[in-house]
């Protein structure tokens, strides 16, 4: 028994009995491996007596499950309405520029501090207020 | 200590992100004992140091001795409390801000919590359903349907399990007041909960927070955790969302909850009656369930229903947001027009150039030109000027924005957020992207297929931009009643009012101008 389905067997054990577990487990393995990958959907389907298809359903449904493990730090930048109004767009060359292939820029849509955009978030940090060097200094220290 | 020296520093996500962690530790390391408070919504001011009531903000690391020693001047608001931002506010829901702890079960008590949930239990549901439904309370979500009507049907639906849900989805652009009462008073959103259970019969509840929200996810479990004994019977859980913006609505979000993909149901069956795991639930948005210990003190529900405008009762808490000088969290009654909110209480643009456009209600919600200023924040007002109150959030645009790449952003949005079940939606954002694209280039030329001799009846010359305008106000047409849920449904709103208020950002100014004398 590989080390994996070990981990995701007491993960399951941990929600057993709650109500519409697939969720809570998803994240923690997600939290776990970085992903959820093809051999972790199997395992977590058998462990709820789900099919397979419905677990894959689920978890390409999400944006926050990934099939495969991001190895580059994640600097997410919000790109919505209220972060354009406050000139995102006019930063995004800067920070395409300052991430190269080092940093994975991930568009998300809202953190919450729409008053004081453009944001970013790096982890559960966030940043504020950014201009374009300081987005970039935020992209360099990822 | 005699100058042990009580230093009051936000802990709200916002105020983090801006430093006040730092500020707080460097008071800390000065020998204040640092009080860390929920946001008074001042967000321009943030991190807001507070001293015996009086305010510095934004506060940097410089300020840390100056603010001490009582100088600090230039950034000196004076006694926070009186400052107009806060003294022309009417707050209910946010009546903590900026005073308490959040997680302070002893701050919560003492300023009036839990006496709501106490006068529930002694007047029994039958009464908390009637001054509910006395209060005009409507919903906060967005859809605004009224709250007393939606639990009647709940407590009068048969079944031994049934759910309180509220809904804290909160992905809307330029919303963040369910943020703030998560962060600032999770235990006011708890005491509505139990209420809520109290109400109906139902002694589970779920909060569904999104996942990019930890600060808040903390905070509750962390309340939860405090208040199990006083809220007990009722039992409440906190869920985490994993990304998908369209589990704000609320079907989508119980399939979620039930571990599915979070896809649309078709109504009926309405969740009042088939809910989640199939049981009678009241879902309700963070701001409704915030609404309800006020609600329920002793004569409540009557100061309730005397605040607002028509049906639109209560107070709103309005969010400030975008290019705006003075953004933040505004709680006022009903009533108040756009205008006044944008230029006297929002300080017009923080950039200080003229305002160009409002979107008021999120992504969804129409952008009104400065004309319609004079609208009062009422639901059926927005309704008659097809637009939409939605979560409350007010963005502001200056006259930099180009207004076609932000209709074109609405159909982008909606293709990525689509859940997928209904067809105008899915595939509508996608065709709307395209033509919106083709009506910014000026429309196109025949294609392979239409020039080929074959195709008699295929017109051969081509789309003019006015040609996909009227395929665009089709598609918009078909989205808006063909959709399953507000995504698809209320998308149209953004896109046709930016097409309608700025149609020489769509087309170029020159070729606007011979549409408008045609």
């Amino acid at each position: 028994m590989s080390s994996k389905s070990e981990k995701i067997g007491e993960i399951i054990a941990e929600h057993h009995g709650r109500e519409g577990p697939l969720l809570p487990i998803l994240h923690d393995v997600q939290e776990e491996f970085g992903c959820v990958d093809a051999e972790s959907e199997g395992l977590i389907a058998k462990g709820l007596n789900l099919s397979r298809a419905d677990v894959h359903g689920v978890v390409s449904f999400y944006h926050d499950f990934t099939a495969e493990p991001e190895q580059r730090p994640v600097v997410q930048i919000c790109r919505a309405e209220a972060c354009k109004a406050r000139g995102v767009e006019a930063i995004m060359e800067q920070a395409r520029a300052a991430a190269g292939d080092r940093v994975k820029l991930h568009t998300v849509y809202c953190l919450g501090l729409c008053s004081v955009g453009p944001n970013a978030r790096v982890g559960d940090t966030l940043h504020a207020r950014l201009d374009g060097p300081a987005l970039a200094k935020v992209i360099e220290n990822a | 200590m005699a100058d042990k020296r009580l230093i009051r520093i936000s802990d709200d996500a916002l105020a983090r992100a801006l430093g006040a962690d730092k500020l707080a530790a460097a008071y800390e390391k000065k020998g204040c004992e640092v009080h860390r408070t929920s946001s008074w919504g001042m967000q321009w001011l943030e991190p807001l140091v507070e001293i015996d009531g009086i305010g510095w903000g934004p506060a940097t690391l410089e300020d840390v001795d100056d603010i001490l020693a009582g100088n600090g001047d230039e950034i000196c608001i004076g006694p926070i409390a009186a400052h107009p931002f806060i003294a022309r506010q009417q707050r209910l829901t946010f009546a903590r801000a900026g005073k308490t702890r959040p997680t302070s079960m002893e701050d919560y008590a003492a300023t009036g919590g839990w006496t709501g949930l106490n006068r529930a239990r002694q007047i029994g549901s039958e009464a908390i359903l009637a001054e509910v439904t006395q209060s005009g309370l409507r919903g906060r979500g967005g859809a605004g349907f009224p709250a007393g009507i939606k639990w009647q049907t709940v407590a009068r639906a048969a079944g031994p399990q049934k759910y309180i849900v509220c809904n804290a989805d909160e992905g809307d652009s330029a919303t963040f007041a369910d943020r703030m009462v998560m962060e600032g008073d999770p235990f006011l959103l708890i005491e509505g909960m139990a209420i809520a259970g109290a109400a109906v019969g139902a002694d589970q509840g779920y909060i569904y927070v999104r996942s990019e929200y930890p600060d808040a996810i903390r905070k509750l479990n962390e309340a939860l955790q405090k208040c199990r004994d006083t809220i007990a019977p009722f039992r409440c859980e906190v869920r985490v969302g994993a990304g998908a913006y369209v589990c704000g609505e609320e079907t989508s979000l119980l399939n979620s909850l039930e571990g599915k993909r979070g896809e649309v149901r078709a109504k009926p069956p309405l969740p009042a009656l088939e809910g989640a795991f199939g049981k009678p639930t009241v879902v309700n948005n963070v701001l409704t369930l915030a609404a309800i210990p006020h609600i329920l003190t002793e004569g409540g529900a009557s100061l309730y229903e005397k605040l607002g405008i028509e049906r639109s009762k209560g107070t709103m808490p309005i969010q400030l947001a975008g290019n705006i000088k003075h953004g933040g969290l505004f709680e006022t009654a009903f009533g108040i027009s756009l205008g006044e909110l944008v230029n006297d209480i929002g300080g017009g643009t923080d950039s200080g150039r003229p305002v160009k456009a409002v979107q008021v209600g999120g992504p969804l919600g129409a952008y009104l030109h400065p004309d319609q200023f004079d609208i009062p924040f009422d639901y059926e007002a927005y309704t008659k000027a097809d637009a939409l109150i939605g979560h409350g959030g007010i963005t502001v645009f200056d006259d930099t924005a180009d207004m076609g790449a932000m209709a074109r952003f609405a159909m982008e949005f909606c293709a990525a957020e689509s859940c997928g079940k209904c067809t105008p939606c899915r595939i509508g954002s996608v065709r709307g992207v395209e033509i919106i694209d083709r009506i910014r280039a000026g429309g196109r030329t025949p294609d392979e297929i239409e020039r080929a001799p074959q195709m008699h009846n295929a017109p051969r010359h081509g789309r003019s931009a006015g040609d996909e305008i009227g395929l665009l106000t089709d598609l918009c047409e078909t989205m808006k009643f063909g959709s399953l849920c507000a995504l698809g449904g209320f998308t149209p709103y953004p896109v046709m009012s930016a097409l309608k208020n700025w149609p020489e950002d769509f087309t170029g100014k020159a070729a606007a101008e011979t549409e408008a004398a045609e």
